[in-house]
């Protein structure tokens, strides 16, 4: 490889790193903020994969992109509420309704897609993200092309990151937030309602994760196939634990993790020999290592996972 | 002086439990209104309701003759109510100012207005003596300033009426008489203080008036200066109550406990403990006293197996067990009272019978083989409760439901019930009302005659100086001397506290 191609190597990395970072990143942000409040929920897999595949629906019915994003969204804030029905209002545990909700996405997302698109394997055509330049900064030499010529909610993913730092640590609402997850019963007894923050929370986490969850289906691929979100729920929460609970840590994170995907998909096109299955085992086998030589280094919010109840 | 708050017939239930009956109390303005009662009586209930995180069952709450319903603290803190709790409602990882004006609309454009707020927070400080500082994170702060915060922040809010539960149960003297300071600066300034405490001395030095509140009842309501110490007592336990604690000479037995020039670290990796060297004998109690901090958890831990000591010799009699487990020196016979009832004390969240037999529950008669024997930890659990008087419906109500006497009585039922050869009681008796301290000083001088040896660390020095047959005075983690109770000098004792040394040991 000469100069120029180790250039375009990393070039074409570093885009397929921003690409595979986006739907984690976006999923750990909303995961920050319900963390944040004292809540767990490891229900963001079955959530992105309801985001993916109503994304691909709501683009089939309604003829656009922005229809798909659309009813995602909704859908998803609708696992949200459920979501937090159970474990909010009702104090459930909050890593068994987590599973329930994975379960329930993977189940609802088959059959709905086997009912709606049918078992052949002719894929209907479907308007999907295209991706943007951005005039005068995608001619950027070598970056250019990397960082200003990317689907719209690459952009998003990376602009939510000052904006979620800005809110969670400068506004009122952050302050709020923080609160009830370190001490539910001190921020009730100066009249903030702990519950009402809590759903926000969820439903607000939940919602960008359909957005990450439609990323996938109708920007990384443009199709709806079975479990198609193959652990990135989780590598989120990863991501969110290995970035101490903050947006930016979580940004670092996501970029971590999604070299790892880029580099599987590097040494698969390489074809170097070794058995496919391997390659694809690399994300996770990153997430799990850097998890376990950081256990203990992130302390999570003092009240996560306990349901508030009064009296 | 004008009436700022009625409440009128308050009734609070609980399951199995009548927390407030019928209660009325009223508060004037610019006066300190103690309510004064044993544990479990329903102070912090009433109060609970007052700032409405409890609904009343029934009753009226009228404020400057105005009835209102207080749904939520929300509209408690509308209507200039403030309350700092028993247990403090700060968040520790945030900072002050950040605790300050959580929940509050304290903004600039979408952000927080930290600075403002900050100003704001040091003109109160001034104002009232407050001393704090607005950027400190309240996780790094003493107890002392922490309750500095707490008042800060109901100031902040707009509060005129300002509710202290039990605000000195974890002061020490000098930062009772700085919060005095305090109470007195804010009714010179019109503000009304209700003020809960069980020590007598103090509600007899600050407050205007009194409510005595015993079973859920308001016995009474009077002048603080038409009372004495002795009628306050009678008042709130219903019978006569005794200040002063026989101790009856006994003539101490062979060393159960001795420690030889012990060093341990404490929790930030500093040495909390330097070359303590002590010994105590069966019939003899050892006063630890000192200002807190000193080392004093450290030594307790140490000797309970929980922390290790870095140097020197722990001896069980004539058996070394220095670094053993907490669990061997159970066995050995140690009983321990700790320092923090809610956090080390008890598993709050699990009943009353399962907290009895937390030290036994693998050993028959409570296991066989695999399996917990239910019906014999039920009936031992009965037995404790009725021989300790805990007060509660029954024996499978959750620890934390408990009054926190009651939660003292139900250590000491589990400690004492193995008759231990030694007994290590970390400030046995904080937050307790008079009868409750009464009576676990009456169970550790029981213990004593029975042939058991006390290690008795407190800060209360009335405390030490009425159940110790000697008096280890600790200063950071060095015993400073060792005083024979006969021959105690306070001006002595208050010189050691403060780091002088001692030359002859008795
Ligand atoms: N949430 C609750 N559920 C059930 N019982 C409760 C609850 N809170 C308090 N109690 C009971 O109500 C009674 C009054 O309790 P309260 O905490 O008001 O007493 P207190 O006077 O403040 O005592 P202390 O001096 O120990 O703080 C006690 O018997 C207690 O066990
Ligand atoms: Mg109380």
């Amino acid at each position: 490889m000469g100069n120029e191609g180790l250039l375009n190597f990393i070039v074409s990395f570093l885009a397929t790193d921003l690409r595979c970072a986006t739907p984690i990143l976006i999923a750990a942000l909303g995961l920050v903020f319900i963390e944040r409040s004292g809540v767990v929920n490891i229900g963001v897999e079955g959530t992105m994969l309801i985001g993916s595949l109503l994304g691909v629906v709501g683009s089939y019915m309604f003829g656009s992109v922005w229809w798909g994003v659309l009813t995602a969204v909704a859908a998803t804030a609708l696992i949200g509420a459920l979501f937090a029905y159970f474990t909010v209002t009702l104090g459930a545990d909050q890593v068994v309704t987590g599973t329930a909700i994975n379960i329930l996405g993977m189940g609802v997302t088959t059959t709905l897609n086997r009912l709606i698109f049918g078992l052949d394997k002719s894929i209907p055509p479907i308007d999907t993200f295209k991706v943007i330049s951005i005039p005068v900064l995608s001619k950027i030499p070598v970056l250019g092309s990397v960082l200003f010529q990317q689907m719209l909610p690459v952009y998003v993913a990376f602009l939510l990151v000052p904006v979620a730092h800005v809110v969670l640590f400068r506004t009122p609402f952050g302050l709020t937030v923080r609160s009830v997850g370190e001490h539910p019963k001190a921020a009730d007894t100066v009249g903030i309602n702990v519950w009402k923050i809590r759903y926000a929370t969820v439903i607000g986490g939940s919602c960008l994760a359909g957005l990450a969850g439609c990323y996938l289906s109708l920007g990384v691929l443009s199709f709806f196939i079975e479990n198609m979100v193959a652990g990135r729920g989780f590598i989120a929460l990863a991501a969110v634990i290995f970035g101490k609970y903050t947006p930016l840590g979580a940004l670092l994170a996501a970029l971590l993790f999604g070299a790892g995907e880029a580099l599987q998909y590097r040494f698969q096109a390489l074809g170097s020999g070794i058995p496919y299955q391997f390659m694809l085992m690399i994300p996770y086998v990153l997430t799990v290592a850097v998890l376990a030589g950081f256990v203990g280094k992130s302390t999570p919010p003092a009240s996560s996972g306990v349901p508030y109840t009064k009296e | 002086m004008s009436t700022v708050l009625e409440m009128k017939n308050i009734t609070k239930k609980f399951p199995g439990v009548l927390a407030n009956d019928n209660v009325c109390f009223s508060a004037d303005s610019g006066e300190v209104h103690a309510l004064l009662g044993e544990n479990g009586a329903g102070k912090t209930t009433l109060m609970n309701i007052l700032y409405g995180l409890y609904q009343p069952t029934s009753g009226e709450i009228y404020l400057k003759g105005r009835k209102v319903e207080i749904t939520s603290p929300k509209v408690a803190i509308e209507n200039g109510i403030g309350m700092v709790h028993q247990h403090f409602m700060l968040i520790p990882a945030l900072s002050v100012v950040e605790n300050v004006i959580l929940g509050m609309r304290q903004r600039r454009g979408a952000f927080l207005a930290i600075d403002e707020a900050a100003a704001k927070v040091k003109d109160l400080s001034a104002r009232y003596g407050l001393a704090v500082d607005p950027h400190r994170k309240v996780g790094d702060l003493s107890v002392g300033e922490r309750q500095r915060v707490e008042i800060v922040k109901a100031l902040y809010r707009g509060a005129d009426l300002l509710i202290l539960d039990e605000p000195t149960a974890v002061l020490t003297p000098q930062e009772t008489d700085e919060l005095f300071g305090v109470i007195r600066h804010l009714t010179a300034q019109g503000h009304t203080v209700i003020f809960i405490s069980h020590k007598l001395n103090e509600v007899k030095a600050i407050s205007d008036r009194v409510t005595v509140l015993r079973q859920g009842r308001a016995v009474t309501t009077v002048k603080t200066s038409r009372v004495s110490k002795e009628e306050l007592a009678r008042f709130m336990v219903g019978k006569e109550v005794l200040f002063d604690i026989e101790r009856e000479p006994l003539e101490p037995g062979a060393p159960v406990l001795r420690l030889d020039q012990i060093e341990a670290d404490n929790d930030l990796g500093l040495r909390a403990l330097k070359n303590v060297s002590l010994e105590i004998r069966q019939r003899e109690v050892l006063g630890i006293a000192g200002v807190d901090g000193n080392g004093q958890r450290e030594l307790v831990e140490v000797i309970c197996g929980l922390r290790k000591a870095s140097r020197g010799t722990v001896w069980l009699g004539d058996i070394d067990v220095t670094n053993a487990s907490p669990r061997r020196i159970t066995e050995l016979g140690t009983a321990h009272i700790p320092e923090d009832r809610q956090a080390r004390g008890l598993v709050l969240t699990m009943t009353l019978k399962e907290n009895l037999v937390l030290h036994d529950y693998y050993r028959p008669p409570f296991s066989r083989g695999h399996f917990l024997n239910w019906k014999e930890i039920r009936d031992h659990s009965r037995r404790l409760i009725r021989e300790f008087d805990v007060r509660t419906p029954h024996e499978d109500l959750l620890a934390k439901n408990l009054s926190g006497g009651n939660q003292q009585k139900l250590i000491l039922a589990r400690e004492l019930s193995s008759q231990p050869q030694l007994l290590v009681a970390m400030h046995p008796t904080r937050g307790l009302d008079v009868g409750a301290i009464e009576y676990v000083h009456r169970k550790i001088m029981e213990q004593r005659a029975r042939g058991a040896a006390v290690l008795l660390v407190s800060t209360d020095l009335d405390e030490i100086l009425s159940l110790s047959d000697r008096i280890a005075v600790i200063y950071e983690g060095e015993i400073m001397g060792i005083l024979a109770n006969h021959q105690v000098d306070i001006g002595e004792i208050g010189l050691m506290m403060a780091g002088v040394k001692k030359t002859a040991v008795a």
